[in-house]
C-alpha cells in the first residue's frame, strides 16, 4: 500500500521516505487536503513548534483531511511533533487547538532533567501493542523534544521517563504515534515502521 | 530507563573529502565521507555530526551535497556546521538532510542568529558550539576556528545561548584538541552543570579511558572524536563494550 506523507513545509521528509522505501513502502508525499482525502495510510512528521504546525494543517485544510481519515479509519501515524498534535492541546500554544483525536495536553518537560530531552532512551512497554512487536524491552529509541503527551490514558502503550513519565507510544483505533524519531532509532526503529506497514489492512 | 551517554563520531570534511589538520594549513585526507558514515552507522555511533573546516562560500554547494550523500547512509540524527552565518545557511543545511545545525562565530558576532534558527526550526535543531581555552583562571570563547579571542566568558557564553534557544552545546577544549590527553573534564563539568541543556564533549580523545573519564568527572551527556575513529584504532562498538562493562547507560546497535 502506498504511504501519504503529510508535508506541510518543514521537517525532515527525506529520511522518513528513505526509511519506508528501505523497508519495501512505496510513498507520496501529500501536500493539499484534496491529495489527503484520497490516501489509504497516512504519516503525519513533525518538528517545530506546536502553533506554527497545527497553524499550517489548517490553512491547507489538511487538519479537516486528517480528521476525515481518523472518522473513516485511515490509519495515520504521528511522528514526534506528529503525535503530539493528535492530542487536545499543548502547553507549548495555549491558545491554539490540536487535532482532538485524543483526550489531554501536551505539557512542557520538567526542568529537573536537560531539557530538550535529546537522545537515546529506553521505553516501557505499557500494553500489548502492534507497533513494539518483537522489539525488545531494554531497546534505545532517539528522542528530540522538550514537550509531552500524558503517560496515562487508554491509548498510551509505552512510556519513556525523563523528568517524568510521558506517552512515548499511542495507538487507538487507527491512530499510532511515536514521540522518538523511529527513522534515526536505528534497528529498532525500522523495526517500529515495519510494524505499521504490518498493521495495514 | 535512562537516557544513554553518547558516542559521536565527527567527519570534518573539505572539498567533499574527510580530513584531518596535521599542522598549520596541512590536511591528510582520511577518506570517503559517505564510506565513513556508513561504518558509523553500522558500528553503533549514536549520531554524527559533520563540519565544513573550510567554510568558504564557494564550497558551500559541495558541502550541501556531501550533507545530502552523507545522511542517505544514515539511519541515525545528523548534525552540520561550519561557517553558517544566517537563517537561509542554517536552512539549506537541514533541507540537505541534516537534523540539527551547529553555529559558531557567527552566533557570536550575532546572538540574535541562535534565537532565529529556535523559532523557525525548534530548539532541539540548534546546536551552539564553543571553543574555550583556559585564560587566566577562567575559559574564553574563541572564533574563527580558535584563532580568535572573543574576551566571551565560555560559561556565560553558553547560559546566553540556551537562553536564546541553543538545544545542545558542543563545546571544544582547544588546550586539549588534537593534543591526546583526554578530554578537559574541568571545563565539560563546570558548562554541564552551568547550562539545562546537553552538552557534548570534544577535544583530546585518544584511549576509551578518556570516554569514560569525561561521562563521569566531566558530567558529558555526548563525546565526540574524529581522526581516531577514521584510521579505524578504535571501532565505536569496542568502545561501547568498555563503557557497558563500567556500568554506564549506553546503547548497543542491534540486528533486528
Amino acid at each position: 500500500m502506498r504511504l501519504s506523507i503529510v508535508d506541510y513545509g518543514a521537517g525532515n521528509l527525506p529520511s522518513v521516505e528513505r526509511a519506508f522505501q528501505s523497508l519495501g513502502a512505496e510513498s507520496e508525499r501529500v501536500i493539499s487536503a484534496a491529495q489527503l482525502a484520497a490516501a489509504r495510510a497516512i504519516v503525519l512528521p513533525g518538528v517545530g513548534h506546536f502553533s506554527a504546525f497545527v497553524a499550517a494543517l489548517k490553512k491547507s485544510g489538511l487538519a479537516a483531511s486528517l480528521r476525515a481519515a481518523f472518522d473513516s479509519n485511515i490509519p495515520i501515524l504521528g511522528i514526534c511533533l506528529g503525535l503530539q498534535a493528535m492530542f487536545a492541546t499543548s502547553e507549548e500554544a495555549p491558545r491554539d487547538e490540536g487535532l482532538g483525536f485524543l483526550a489531554g495536553e501536551v505539557r512542557a518537560l520538567p526542568t529537573s532533567a536537560k531539557s530538550p530531552h535529546i537522545g537515546w532512551n529506553q521505553i516501557r512497554h505499557a500494553r500489548s501493542s502492534q507497533l513494539l512487536r518483537d522489539v525488545p524491552t531494554d531497546a534505545y529509541f532517539y528522542f528530540a523534544h522538550s514537550y509531552a503527551a500524558p503517560a496515562t490514558g487508554d491509548c498510551v502503550a509505552a512510556v519513556c521517563d525523563h523528568g517524568r513519565a510521558f506517552a512515548a507510544v499511542v495507538e487507538h483505533r487507527n491512530l499510532f504515534g511515536v514521540q522518538f524519531h523511529p527513522e534515526k532509532s536505528g534497528q529498532v526503529g525500522a523495526r517500529v515502521l515495519r510494524n505499521f506497514l504490518e498493521a495495514l489492512p | 530507563m535512562t537516557l544513554a551517554r553518547r558516542i559521536i563520531p565527527c567527519l570534518d570534511v573539505d572539498g567533499g573529502r574527510v580530513v584531518k589538520g596535521i599542522e598549520f594549513d596541512r590536511l591528510r585526507d582520511m577518506g570517503d565521507p559517505e564510506a565513513l558514515a556508513a561504518r558509523y552507522n553500522r558500528e553503533g555511533a549514536d549520531e554524527l555530526v559533520v563540519l565544513d573546516i573550510a567554510a568558504s562560500r564557494d564550497g558551500r554547494a559541495t558541502f550541501l551535497d556531501t550533507i545530502s550523500r552523507v545522511a542517505r547512509q544514515l539511519n541515525i540524527p545528523l548534525t552540520a556546521g561550519g561557517g553558517i552565518r544566517k537563517l537561509e545557511d542554517g536552512q539549506s543545511v537541514l533541507r540537505a538532510g541534516a537534523d540539527k545545525v551547529t553555529v559558531n562565530t557567527a552566533a557570536v558576532e550575532r546572538p540574535e542568529l541562535i534565537s532565529e534558527l529556535a523559532n523557525q526550526f525548534g530548539s532541539q535543531a540548534v546546536v551552539l558550539s564553543i571553543d574555550a581555552k583556559r585564560m587566566a583562571g577562567r575559559w574564553e570563547v574563541f572564533t574563527r576556528g580558535g584563532r580568535e579571542a572573543t574576551g566571551l566568558d565560555a560559561m556565560e557564553w553558553a547560559r546566553n545561548g540556551v537562553a536564546r534557544g541553543a538545544g545542545e552545546i558542543l563545546l571544544t577544549s582547544i588546550d586539549r584538541d588534537g593534543t591526546c590527553n583526554g578530554f578537559d573534564c574541568e571545563l565539560t563539568a563546570a558548562i554541564s552543570t552551568s547550562v539545562s541543556v546537553p552538552v557534548i564533549a570534544s577535544g583530546g580523545a585518544k584511549t576509551f579511558e578518556h570516554f569514560f573519564a569525561v561521562f563521569g568527572d566531566g558530567q558529558a551527556d555526548a563525546a565526540l572524536a574524529a581522526s581516531i575513529f577514521h584510521g579505524e584504532i578504535h571501532s565505536i562498538h569496542a568502545l561501547k563494550a568498555y563503557l557497558i562493562e563500567r556500568g554506564l547507560p549506553i546503547r548497543v546497535e542491534r540486528e533486528l
